[in-house]
């Protein structure tokens, strides 16, 4: 007979995507790459709510689930708002590219 | 076959999804691909809640992010076109991955320390989980802790959503250059 699996499991595997996340984030120079590496993240961290909402039995983890994926959903529409308006101007731009602020 | 060996596969396959998808996310060179391994992550953390009977929080994970979050991506990189790749800078990569690797290790260290802390810590109510007599427990779970314990909360996210919807069609319309908006005024007057 094997042990079921423990809340700790689950919290492993998130905290190696969201390395894996961080890693990408600081990696890659694609600013789209980039928002999927930062969506990455916030998925591990909706994963770790959601294995101790169910091993602490408390439904406030799973409302906090709610609440990240509705601030990630805005964040994306915002994020990406910004870089059609930065590439429509100069196509091509990486991450790098973006160090002045003015147009 | 047992069902914790069932549990045993579902786990690890969903982890397997997961952790592929995320290095296909920040492997792969076009950004297409990338998606698509982004959606293979957001299918596995999906399994993942239903795994742990957390029912409703999957359909909204696969509904908003596979499908609304993931196909705007796809939309922006059809609009703007797939761009050109860039020479790596020569230490970044090192580091970053120096920097990974402390980060989980230290993550999870803490995680095996605390080791049974976990989940004995300050057990709640309980999570109605779906049962024959009443298959939506969670849902009618969740929904009672929304709106009766973070109703403001849940009020603030819609003045959120729209402040990004306006800020975004604020910020991608092409406006009218300044010198056309005084001629046209000019010529009307």
């Amino acid at each position: 007979m094997i042990a079921a699996i423990e809340p700790t499991w689950y919290l492993i595997v998130a905290s190696l995507l969201f390395g894996i996340g961080a890693f990408g984030l600081l990696v890659r120079r694609n600013p789209l790459v980039m928002f999927m590496c930062i969506e990455l993240m916030l998925n591990a961290a909706n994963l770790t709510f959601v294995a101790l909402a169910t091993s602490l039995g408390d439904i406030n983890g799973q409302t906090a689930v709610f609440f990240v994926m509705v601030v990630a959903a805005a964040e994306v529409v915002v994020g990406l708002g910004i870089l059609v308006s930065i590439l429509r101007r100069r196509p091509g731009a990486t991450a790098d590219d973006l160090a002045e602020l003015k147009g | 076959m047992n069902t914790t060996f069932l549990e045993y596969v579902v786990f690890f396959a969903a982890s397997l999804m997961m952790i592929g998808g995320a290095i296909g996310v920040i492997t792969l060179k076009n950004p297409v691909h990338a998606a698509l391994g982004l959606v293979l992550t957001l299918f596995g953390v999906a399994v993942q809640f239903v795994a742990q009977e957390a029912h409703f929080l999957a359909a909204v994970q696969v509904i908003v992010y596979a499908g609304a979050i993931v196909v705007l991506f796809l939309f922006v990189i059809m609009l703007l076109g797939v761009d050109r790749s860039v020479d790596p800078i020569k230490i970044q990569r090192p580091l970053a991955a120096v920097m990974m690797v402390g980060l989980v290790g230290l993550v999870t260290a803490a995680v095996l320390r605390a080791g049974d802390a976990i989940g004995t810590l300050n057990p709640g109510v309980g999570i109605d989980t779906a049962t024959v007599e009443n298959p939506d427990g969670n849902i009618q779970q969740l929904a009672q802790n929304l709106y009766n314990d973070h109703v403001l909360a849940f009020e603030l996210t819609s003045v959120l959503l729209i402040v990004a919807v306006v800020g975004t069609v604020l910020l991608t319309r092409k406006w009218p250059k300044q010198s056309d908006r005084e001629t046209s005024k000019g010529a009307s007057a």
